[in-house]
């Protein structure tokens, strides 16, 4: 449905058959043509107002060698730097920190939270021989705690006993107790989906955050989301200090814009994708493949 | 009140309004395109470009603003309820049945999900909180067995309403959607005219690929209404513009937050109010 960059920039520069320095006409109206890329992409506008500010800096004089033309020159400048944006190495989740290390999960209904919480405890116990307790503190959304009990059986990772009528935060310090008692490496809290304009909820956020003192707090997000990514990155980032993103449903064709938007708006970095709903669905970050899906390529 | 002129600069702000609603490109321009031609250089008032915008927007959408008609001649009136993960799908249901049942009418529902852990459950929750009947068979039984099953029972039991859930689903994974297909074959073979309604749930905060959604769900499910769910967030969902524009398909509800009552008609007028709100 969407021509990719590259064959937009193509035809601009189609008659332009010179060697050389860009110059800033050229560039003006290439920059166009990435801006509404960036836009189909779902980037917010926000986001690419700035970068493409970046883009022009950088493509202003950039030389055009014999052996790219002028568009291909300029998709290389953008897709740098997308890559510098969107962080040029992947991430680990963070382990260093005394047992049990707390991660948090939080993010808006839906978006991945328990089914990324049972992935990342797999992975963890898998891959890391580390013993893993998760814990659901969704108290509100239908069997919530039974998705995740179901998961922990799947993937033998143990969960948090379910106690009927506890809240949150009492879930949380019981969740802290039985992880010192148990001799558990990481205890992994998986949060009620929240909007970021739900005061009540965010409080609650904190509230948990402050008593469950997380070494990661993890923002779960929906690779499909459009516009409102970086109004939803803050508001998680401004309230709880997230230490990372998870961006979900990578498996969808959707362009992932969103990443670009998170990470400017927060700085903060995407650290693993889920790629499907199965429990070893989740893969590290590899920017330089967001960047190229963003443009089309 | 002040007034201003309504001039490229100031058309090139609405169409970042529309656009930061989720528009896309091609729809937002093409919307600010016909506030140009009616009054472009034009001194105008706030709130007169307000109402302008939120009368070209609503002008797209009301066509597509219609009720979920549940024709009495059907019964069970099969409703199918499909959408990609997480979108709202099984809470989505339990609104309805509640809204349903609150019109004096039987409502049963199916756990077509038979793949996501505790979606059956989840499901079962949301019958206790209407009184609905919910036709279930254990995680990993066949989703399109147990559609059949559920027409055949509330057929019998003579139910006005089935609502039949499914697991959510990428629209760009061909296995899922053949059976999607396969559960529409196997309601037809106790019901040649059922499904009566083929309701896809979208997510308010989902960008451009709620396009491809509609395209794809459409051709592959047959999907005859829409839901935008989630739109008590700050997203504006204005991806529903450019579907309208595409491919007409009747919006019936908006979901408003996660309790049993928080499913609303879909109002044109509302819907594009509060997107040109947003102009200053
Ligand atoms: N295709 C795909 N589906 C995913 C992925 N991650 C999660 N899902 C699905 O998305 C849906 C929602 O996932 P959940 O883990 O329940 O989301 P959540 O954030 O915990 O939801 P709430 O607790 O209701 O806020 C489920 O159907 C999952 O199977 C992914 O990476 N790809
Ligand atoms: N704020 C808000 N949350 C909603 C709305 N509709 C659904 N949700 C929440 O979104 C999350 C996912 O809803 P589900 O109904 O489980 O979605 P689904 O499409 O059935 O998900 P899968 O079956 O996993 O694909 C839950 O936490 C719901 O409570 C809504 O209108 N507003
Ligand atoms: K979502
Ligand atoms: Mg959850
Ligand atoms: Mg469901």
């Amino acid at each position: 449905m969407f021509e990719s960059l590259s064959d937009r920039l193509g035809k601009i520069f189609d008659g332009l058959r010179g060697r050389g320095a860009l110059s800033e006409a050229d560039v003006g109206e290439a920059l166009r043509e990435v801006r509404r890329a960036l836009l189909e992409a779902d980037v917010s506008l926000e986001v690419v107002r700035a970068f493409v500010e970046q883009v022009r800096e950088r493509a202003i004089g950039a030389e055009v060698t014999r052996s790219v033309t002028p568009g291909q020159q300029v998709v290389k400048i953008v897709h740098d730097e997308l890559v510098r944006v969107l962080g040029e190495a992947a991430v680990a989740i963070d382990l260093n920190a005394a047992p049990p290390v707390t991660i948090m999960m939080v993010g808006l209904q839906g978006s991945g939270k328990t089914t990324t919480t049972a992935k990342i405890a797999k992975r963890l116990s898998e891959k890391q021989g580390k013993k893993v307790l998760m814990a659901s503190l969704d108290t509100r959304r239908p069997a919530a705690m039974d998705q995740l009990r179901i998961l922990g059986e799947q993937i033998s990772v143990a969960t948090l006993p379910i106690v009927a009528g506890e809240t949150p935060v009492e879930i949380a310090r019981r969740a802290a107790r039985e992880g010192r008692l148990g001799g558990f490496d990481v205890l992994i809290l998986d949060t009620a989906g929240r909007t970021h304009i739900d005061e009540e909820l965010m409080a609650e956020t904190a509230e948990i955050k402050q008593l469950a003192d997380p070494h990661e707090v993890l923002l779960v997000v929906d690779a499909l989301t459009g516009q409102d990514a970086v109004n939803l990155a803050r508001s998680f980032d401004t309230r709880v200090d997230i230490t990372g993103i998870v961006m979900t449903r990578v498996d969808g064709d959707g362009r992932g814009g969103a990443a670009l938007s998170m990470r400017a708006a927060t700085g903060k970095p995407i650290k693993l994708i889920g790629v499907g709903e199965r429990m070893d669905a989740l893969e590290d970050f590899h920017p330089s493949r967001i960047a190229d899906r963003i443009l089309g390529m | 009140f002040t007034k201003k002129r309504l001039d490229e600069a100031m058309l090139e702000e609405l169409e970042d309004v529309l656009i930061q609603a989720d528009f896309g490109v091609e729809t937002a321009t093409s919307v600010t395109d016909a506030l140009r031609r009616d009054r472009f250089d034009r001194d105008v008032t706030t709130a007169e470009v307000r109402a302008v915008l939120a009368g070209e927007v609503a002008r797209v959408l009301a066509p597509v603003a219609r009720p979920l008609d549940i024709d009495p001649a059907h019964k069970p009136f099969v409703i199918l309820m499909v959408g990609v993960n997480g979108s709202g799908k099984t809470t989505t249901i339990g609104k309805l049945a509640q809204k349903l049942s609150a019109e004096g009418k039987s409502v049963m529902l199916a756990a077509g999900d038979t793949f996501r852990a505790a979606a059956i459950e989840q499901l079962q929750v949301w019958g206790r909180r209407t009184g609905a009947p919910v036709v279930a068979k254990p995680t990993g039984a066949d989703a399109s067995g147990l559609a059949f099953e559920a027409v055949t029972r509330a057929r019998a039991e003579g139910s006005d309403v089935l609502i039949i859930d499914t697991a959510g689903r990428l629209q760009n994974r061909d296995e899922l959607m053949s059976e999607l297909e396969k559960i529409v074959r196997v309601i037809k073979k106790v019901d040649p005219t059922a499904p009566h309604a083929t309701l896809l749930t979208l997510d308010a905060t989902t960008g451009q690929n709620a396009l491809s959604q509609v395209e794809i769900f459409g051709r592959r499910a047959g999907v005859s209404g829409l839901v935008m769910t989630k739109l008590d967030g700050t997203a504006r969902g204005g991806i529903l513009v450019s579907i309208a524009r595409k491919h007409g398909l009747p919006v019936h509800f908006i979901g408003v937050g996660e309790g049993v009552d928080d499913l609303e008609p879909f109002k044109a007028d509302d819907f594009a109010r509060a997107i040109a709100g947003r102009a200053e």
